[in-house]
């Protein structure tokens, strides 16, 4: 009984999954696979598992893992020549918004945002972030969200994308310093410039 | 005095580990003095807290 109910829970999970492998993997087939075999395994332990948030916890855990083996497997051939271009010029955007001596030019200074929590309940606020993701270069977004959506800690990271640590740093703070920039520019502009 | 650039680098390391004391330091007296990085504080935490809800907010989405 349970069984079916569990199933029809976690099917509702996939599409979520899958645009977090996908994500993560950048190929789709290999995307599909990993949802695949979480999945499977998902449904094999299931009976553990009551309340819905629990599941999908656990089901995301799985996922995590089978994402990291995928990458693993693959040899750590993320390709990063083209992807430099792009993150050069998010780091030009960012070191615009400073005087010569490394403190903020007065335009650019960062101001409080008005209320940040009520755009967090706000649906068109949702679809601006996710804008903002989607224009990070590639590999920016993908250390990001490892780190913040997957929860992986920095050095798993780094590990497994074969970065040191320092540049594990860099990427982290440049794809923050990037959406920042951008919902700052696409969501919380026109507020007014208070004090 | 640290630059307001080298203390966004700080602020955003200071989500993924322990700053030591020095640069807790550091940024601490920088903060005080310091409008836009504090704002810039702000908006990592929101961010972080964001990303949290992101999950959540596809899920509902996908409802
Ligand atoms: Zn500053």
């Amino acid at each position: 009984m349970t069984d079916t109910r569990n199933a029809e829970l976690i099917s509702g999970f996939r599409p979520q999954m899958l645009k977090f492998a996908r994500l993560q993997l950048q190929d789709d087939s290999g995307a599909e696979d990993a949802v695949q075999e979480a999945i499977e395994a998902a449904l094999g332990g299931i009976d553990r598992f009551a309340g819905r948030s629990a599941l999908k916890t656990w089901i995301f855990t799985i996922l995590r893992h089978k994402i990291i083996d995928a990458l693993r497997e693959r040899g750590r051939t993320v390709q990063i020549s083209s992807l430099e271009r792009d993150e050069s010029e998010l780091d030009e955007a960012f070191d615009a918004l400073f005087k010569e001596n490394a403190h903020w030019s007065p335009q650019s200074r960062p101001k409080a945002w008005g209320d940040p929590e009520e755009a967090l309940q706000q649906r068109q606020f949702w679809h601006v972030f996710e804008t903002c993701l989607e224009i990070l270069p590639a590999r920016t977004a993908r250390v990001f969200m490892m780190r913040e959506f997957l929860g992986f800690e920095t050095d798993e990271i780094c590990t497994t994308l074969a970065l040191t640590t320092s540049n594990c740093n860099v990427i982290l703070h440049r794809a923050r310093a990037g959406l920042r920039q951008c919902l700052n520019q696409g969501w919380f502009a026109g507020e007014a410039q208070s004090c | 005095m640290l630059s307001c650039k080298h203390a966004t680098h700080l602020m955003s390391e200071a989500l993924d580990r322990p700053l030591s004391g020095r640069e807790r330091f550091n940024l601490r007296v920088h903060l005080l003095f310091c409008r836009g990085c504090r704002a810039f504080r702000g908006q990592m935490d929101f961010l972080r807290k964001a990303s949290r809800s992101f999950i959540h907010w596809r899920d509902a989405g996908d409802q």
